[in-house]
């Protein structure tokens, strides 16, 4: 099967760190993947350069949507690359906090609907029925995520598990191909666990395909097709869950090095 | 107001130090009164034992207010009903009571200039004009979150606008309009651009910059502007060439700012439900996150710069033909500030809010003239007491709601 994303040698410095070191990654159609790693490993900064949220230094990011050409995602800027079809969440929540729950999802909306000045002012028929298709889609999303009762609450007056999920669906409202998430089940307790794992499954049901940062092993052993294992800005293990499992380099990051001269 | 908590020891000492901080604050003004032509001092102490006296009393009520406003909240918290009370508005806020409300606001505004004299016709267009500034500032400050000290420049814009298009081309007040309009917003966007990165305090201290700049510029260019001297005679706006005396020209110009405010009204609440002003909302709540909901931050950030600016613009248009004269010194800091005033002090976001915090500070010092000279002191005070009682001003943004059928 064709790759939805492919990244090769992605390179990322900080003036004289290097974040990432020549990250070679690929991503099939309706795959779930992990990136694990040691904390500081630079998955984040992963992210962060895929969402265009950071520059890379070197190395490309190519993206081939079902049915439309190739796209080049490097370099471009983060709203051109979420409407390209890349939507992320956030290690540390990032929600609107003061705008209720349903208007956080329709946010997400904004790359895949038209309304201008003119629209927004004069409010043409169009205007009007884009209007009630955005609200009707993210009730939806809402309601599949189980937040459909709190829609005109604030965000940031739920709990901290329904903040989490709200992200999740903020980014499906942008219309993705591949979702990212980051930490998703950090602080999280095993019933929301358990919830997110369903949450993240029906994703892939619909045939996203989603790349996971997540240092809950026991999740990402069950969900993930594929793992990417990253150390020090540098792919260290891929494989399927069993194979990264016992990978010397993997349990040599996460357990350290036997010493020798004990 | 049952249960309301009896003052301790804690809270009459804090009333009493209170007091005393003011008397001493107050003291040089008034209490010490110097006669330079008897060469006298007099040492009015009665006025020193009021002002601890009332300031004690006030910082106690205060204080046992916001213990019973606690108490209330820790009740409230302990209900067994787990769903979030909703805080209930005041009850003339409620929705069910706008349509009359306004109805009444409505009749109040038309009859205005048939009750009330020229004179207060003329304030009453002085604060209607604010009402514009201020639901302008509003979409800056309010909606995106960009904390702008230098709006003056754009209402400086609109007014040379008009003023220098009837000098040197002799156009009217309906062609300077809508140019004043789109020239503010150009402006608006001149500024933008450079400040595109900048965030909270960094993008305050430029925009007091561009703020000052425009009016330094207006004041020193003496062959663009005519510097301090200022462009006179400037036309009032005409109604199909009608010739009206003065008294009927200012009320025309009453309603033309009634209707101005209402359409500025209009628009900003169209604007506030609509794409862009979720676009907004969601820039002043986090930057980042809402790039990566595939917002454009530059185009929407210069949006919200280009039409704040557009109503200043046209408020300029407005103001340099209320007052037929126009100088570099009607657009000082002190302004902004104003106009920045407004739109804090009527809660950031709100509508409603601003539009009648507009009122009144711009009515209220012109009714406290009874009190003379203690005029702005009052007028400060009330500011100042508005703040802690209000943090977030008089109105919050009503949440927004939508239901699925509509």
């Amino acid at each position: 099967m064709h790759p939805l994303l492919i990244v090769s040698g992605l390179t990322m410095d900080f003036g004289g760190i290097r974040a990432l070191d020549r990250m070679d990654l690929r991503i099939l159609p309706g795959e779930i993947v992990a990136l694990i790693g040691p904390n500081g490993a630079g998955k984040t900064t992963l992210f962060n350069c895929l969402t265009g949220m950071y520059r890379p230094t070197g190395g490309q990011v190519l993206l081939n949507p079902p049915g439309r050409p190739q796209r080049r995602l490097h370099g471009l800027s983060p709203h051109r690359i979420t409407a390209a079809g890349l939507a992320r969440t956030f290690q540390n929540i990032r929600l609107f906090p003061n705008m209720t729950v349903l208007e956080n999802v329709m946010v997400g909306r904004h790359c895949r609907t038209t309304a201008k000045l003119f629209g927004a002012i004069f409010r043409p028929s169009a205007t009007v029925r884009e209007e009630r298709e955005t609200v009707g889609m993210c009730l939806a999303l809402l309601d599949r995520i189980g937040l459909i009762d709190q829609a005109d609450e604030l965000a940031r007056n739920l709990p901290y598990g329904a903040q989490r999920r709200l992200e999740i669906a903020r980014a499906l409202a942008t219309g993705p191909q591949l979702l990212l998430l980051d930490e998703p089940a950090a602080g999280m307790n095993p019933q929301e666990t358990a919830e997110l794992e369903a949450l993240i499954a029906s994703i892939r049901g619909d045939g996203l395909s989603i790349l996971l940062i997540e240092h809950d092993m026991k999740l990402v052993m069950r969900l993930s097709d594929h793992i990417f294992a990253m150390d020090f800005g540098c792919l260290i293990a891929e494989g399927t869950p069993d194979e990264v499992r016992r990978h010397p380099a993997v349990i040599r990051a996460y357990l350290g090095e036997e010493t020798t001269d004990a | 107001m049952k249960n309301l908590p009896m003052p301790t020891g804690k809270d009459i000492r804090h009333a009493l130090l209170t007091g005393l901080w003011f008397m001493f604050l107050t003291f040089p003004l008034l209490v010490i009164k110097v006669d330079p032509a008897e060469q006298s001092v007099t040492w009015r102490w009665a006025n020193l034992v009021w002002v601890g006296g009332v300031s004690a009393a006030v910082a106690l009520a205060c204080r046992l207010l916001a213990a019973y406003r606690a108490a209330r909240v820790e009740r409230l918290r302990r209900l067994p009903d787990q769903t979030a009370p909703q805080p209930k508005l005041p009850l003339l806020f409620r929705p069910e009571r706008l349509l009359p409300l306004g109805t009444l606001a409505m009749l109040f505004f038309l009859a205005f200039p048939l009750v009330f004299s020229t004179y207060q016709v003329n304030i009453m267009t002085t604060a209607l004009m604010y009402v514009i500034l201020g639901l302008g500032l509003n979409i800056v400050v309010g909606f995106a979150g960009l904390l702008d000290l230098g709006y003056v420049a754009f209402y400086a814009v609109g007014a040379y606008t008009y003023g220098l298009l009837h000098l040197h081309f002799n156009l009217g007040f309906w062609i300077a309009l809508p140019i004043g309009g789109l020239l503010g917003a150009l402006f608006g966007i001149l500024l933008g651009f450079p400040v595109l990165r900048l965030r909270g305090d960094y993008l305050a201290i430029v925009t007091l910059g561009f703020g000052e700049i425009i009016r330094l510029v207006l004041e020193n260019w003496g062959a663009f502007s005519q510097g301090p001297s200022g462009i006179a005679d400037i036309p009032r706006p005409g109604l199909f060439g009608l010739d009206m005396t003065l008294d009927q020209s200012l009320v025309y110009q009453y309603y033309l700012t009634v209707a101005m405010a209402l359409a500025t009204v209009f628009v900003v609440n169209r604007l506030r439900h609509s794409r862009i002003g979720r676009a907004w909302f969601a820039l002043r709540e986090d930057e980042i996150a809402c790039q990566a909901m595939g917002i454009d931050k530059t185009a929407i950030k210069l949006t919200a710069f280009a039409l704040g600016a557009a109503w200043a613009g046209m408020a300029g248009v407005l103001f340099a033909a209320k007052t037929t004269f126009i100088n570099p010194a009607s657009f000082t800091f002190l302004e902004s500030a104003i106009i920045l005033c407004i739109v804090v002090l009527g809660g950031m976001g709100s509508i409603a809010g601003v539009v009648l915090a507009a009122l009144i500070l711009m009515l209220l010092p012109e009714y406290l003239r009874a009190l003379a000279e203690y005029r702005m002191l009052v007028f400060g005070a009330v500011l100042v007491v508005m703040m802690i009682v209000r943090p977030r001003g008089l109105m919050s943004p009503p949440r927004q709601t939508y239901s699925p059928s509509r």
